[in-house]
């Protein structure tokens, strides 16, 4: 078992490093040339020179990106264009921001998803069921621009019961689990929940749904068991394949966030790549993207794993 | 065996009839069967696919979809009104004073549990006992059923056990509360030949030690003779010869029961010629008015069209369900 997990960490390291090459090769693939955005366009060829040199842009490229991964790993990702500050600094505050507002999202979304799906798949074709389905339906089809629009005319605009965007001052650093804080996050969280909520309340209705037609079911139940314990069973059966629709999900979710933080002004790494983006800050693009790579690494690696040791089949036999 | 009279049968059932709602269709599975079973004794259910035997069973049990199905008749199954009972009476009936073999112990067991967790959680449930006791019982029960380093297997899962181990784990899982009736839905079909018969040896063995009842469903007649004492065909829902095993498989009388034995390789080994039946048993939701047999039957007459025909008792202890055996033949 332990073999197996140090061999599936082995093998992401790989894609780390593949995506992180990409990311730096993003300042290459952007259009223009990257040294336009550093120095003035007036500026004596001598400087651009001198301005190449000092930023390793004169060396191949393989060994340009070496130098870039060198600084990474000792924590040094540049300093950010636009505001002076280290990009390390920009990020560590706007990663903390974002993983408040999805976990506010992603924590109640994802019970309730998990609840409504099973209780449509224990009463398939009933009402429930019904009303569970056209409301995921419509809950998927819902643009994240759309929705933001409607709850600040709705919330903020016309009842004032929430502000429209921002964040409490400090936002992450000085978070606290208080009236004042978490109002801010109410509306980015509910927008930025909607798809996923719609997806997994489906994707939970067809696994705990194939889970209760299979045969070992009217076993249960031929035993006499309890609905509670037969329940328990579905549970232990659904978990696995649940988690790992729950990890992509979460994927997603932050993958939203890019677009509902820029909605909502909300300062985490979505607003912060938004930013970089239009301000052509390419030290903070490249970390930006590369921690939300790294992130993505991490998170498949966690729900596989996480996949393996709740499955006992697998546990017993990895890798098969 | 003991008659009916003397001794209060342990399954009643009356005139039943269960059907089941897909989309526009009703089908018809089970189409007015009778029958009585007295404790210790072993019916077996003979038929082909599809006739309503694995319908019937699990009526018994009020295990089929509740929501699709209907059923009509009444149903007593040890002292217990099946259709009218509430949700508690039955769950304490089931896996306690009935239990059931399926067919494909494979899929019949939960995947992610232990087969030593299954079991007790049986006996757990009905028995009240602390999970230490009922794993212990547990294990008496695997060394029951014969399986060999019973200890170990306690902690596995069902996909790491052989074919007829998982098949006797299923045994002895349906023993935990020790039954009075034990309905057995094709329980060997999914074996080898070989380990068909030792599994079948112990059922028979364990019925005859606990005392237990059994309604044992299966379409080989080589089984049915091994283990019965009464047999029943059964035929587009409904029981088409009824009787006693021995004389039943020396002179079958229905025209379906007869072509069934001589379809069976045994038949064959006895120098009979194997033959197959003609054409194919009918739609359940389109069941002919008459007789559900006669389009494929060679004796069929006009009379055979219209209405479907009465089981009669014979003297013998046999009932049939035809107009033409014996009446002029
Ligand atoms: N839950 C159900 N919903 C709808 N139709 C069903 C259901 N269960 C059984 N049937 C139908 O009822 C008929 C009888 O099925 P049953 O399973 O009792 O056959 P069987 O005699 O056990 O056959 P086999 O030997 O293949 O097990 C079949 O036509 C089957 O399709
Ligand atoms: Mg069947």
């Amino acid at each position: 078992m332990l073999l197996y997990l140090i061999r599936r960490v082995l093998y992401a390291l790989p894609i780390a490093l593949a995506v992180s090459f990409v990311c730096f090769l993003l300042v290459h693939i952007a259009p223009g040339d990257p040294i336009s955005s550093i120095v003035p366009p007036d500026a004596p060829p001598e400087v651009v020179e001198q301005v190449r040199v000092e930023y390793g842009l004169d060396k191949p490229i393989i060994v340009q990106f070496g130098i870039w991964l060198l600084h990474i790993l000792g924590g040094d990702f540049g300093k950010s264009l636009m505001t002076g500050r280290s990009v390390a600094q920009e990020l560590s505050s706007a990663v903390g921001n974002t993983v408040i507002l999805g976990l506010t999202a992603a924590i109640p979304a994802f019970t309730i998803a998990c609840v409504l799906g099973a209780l449509a798949a224990w009463w398939r074709d009933g009402w429930i069921d019904r009303i569970v389905g056209s409301v995921s339906i419509a809950a998927v089809s819902t643009p994240h621009y759309w929705l933001g629009i409607v709850l600040v005319i709705t919330f903020s605009v016309f009842m004032q019961w929430l502000p429209a965007m921002g964040a409490p001052p400090g936002a992450a650093s000085e978070w606290r689990f208080e009236w004042d804080h978490i109002r801010f996050l109410v509306l980015p969280a509910i927008t930025l929940a909607i798809i996923p909520i719609g997806i997994v309340t489906r994707s939970v209705r067809g696994i705990v749904g194939d889970i209760l037609n299979q045969d070992f079911i009217v076993t249960l139940g031929a035993k006499g068991l309890h609905n509670r314990t037969i329940v328990l069973h579905v549970i232990k059966n659904a978990a696995p394949t649940t988690l790992t629709v729950l990890g992509l999900q979460f994927g997603h979710l932050i993958g939203g966030s890019i677009m509902v933080e820029t909605v909502f002004a909300w300062p985490g790494t979505g607003f912060l790549l938004n930013n970089a983006i239009f301000q052509r800050d390419i030290p903070l693009l490249q970390g930006t993207v590369l921690i939300l790579s790294i992130f993505f690494v991490t998170l498949n690696l966690a729900v596989d794993l996480l996949q393996t040791l709740l499955d006992p089949r697998i546990r017993r036999h990895p890798g098969q | 065996m003991v008659a009916p009279a003397e001794i209060p049968p342990l399954v009643q059932v009356r005139d039943l009839h269960v059907s089941f709602r897909t989309g526009d269709r009703i089908i018809r599975a089970v189409n007015g069967v009778d029958f009585d079973l007295v404790p210790r004794e072993t019916l077996c259910i003979l038929g082909e696919s599809g006739s309503g035997k694995s319908v019937l069973l699990r009526s018994l049990m009020r295990l089929n979809p509740p929501r699709r199905t209907t059923v009509s008749g009444s149903l007593q199954v040890c002292g217990l009104d099946v259709e009218h009972a509430s949700d508690n009476e039955l769950s304490d009936l089931r896996g306690g004073a009935v239990s059931m073999i399926f067919q494909e112990p494979l899929t019949a067991f939960d995947p992610v549990f232990t087969i030593g967790r299954q079991i007790s959680e049986t006996i757990v449930r009905h028995d009240r006992v602390s999970w230490s006791e009922a794993s212990r019982r547990a294990l008496d029960l695997l060394e029951l059923v014969q399986i060999p380093s019973a200890k170990q297997r306690l902690s596995m899962y069902p996909g790491e056990l052989s074919g007829g181990l998982r098949q006797r784990a299923m045994i002895a899982m349906a023993l935990s509360c020790r039954p009075q009736l034990l309905l057995a839905d094709e329980p060997t079909t999914a074996l080898d030949a070989t380990v068909q018969i030792q599994v079948l040896v112990l059922l028979r063995r364990l019925q005859q030690e606990l005392g237990m009842a059994m309604i044992f469903v299966t379409h080989d007649i080589g089984v049915a003779t091994e283990i019965a004492d009464r047999v029943a065909v059964m035929y587009a829902g409904r029981f088409v010869e009824e009787g006693p095993i021995g004389a039943f498989v020396a002179a079958p009388m229905h025209p379906y029961a007869t072509g069934l034995l001589a379809a069976t390789v045994n038949a064959a080994a006895r120098d009979i010629r194997l033959k197959a039946i003609p054409g194919a048993p009918p739609d359940p939701s389109r069941l002919p008015p008459g007789c559900a047999f006669e389009p494929r039957c060679e004796f069929a007459i006009d009379a055979c069209k219209t209405g479907v025909p009465e089981l009669r008792n014979l003297a013998s202890g046999r009932s049939i369900r035809c107009i033409r055996v014996g009446a002029a033949p």
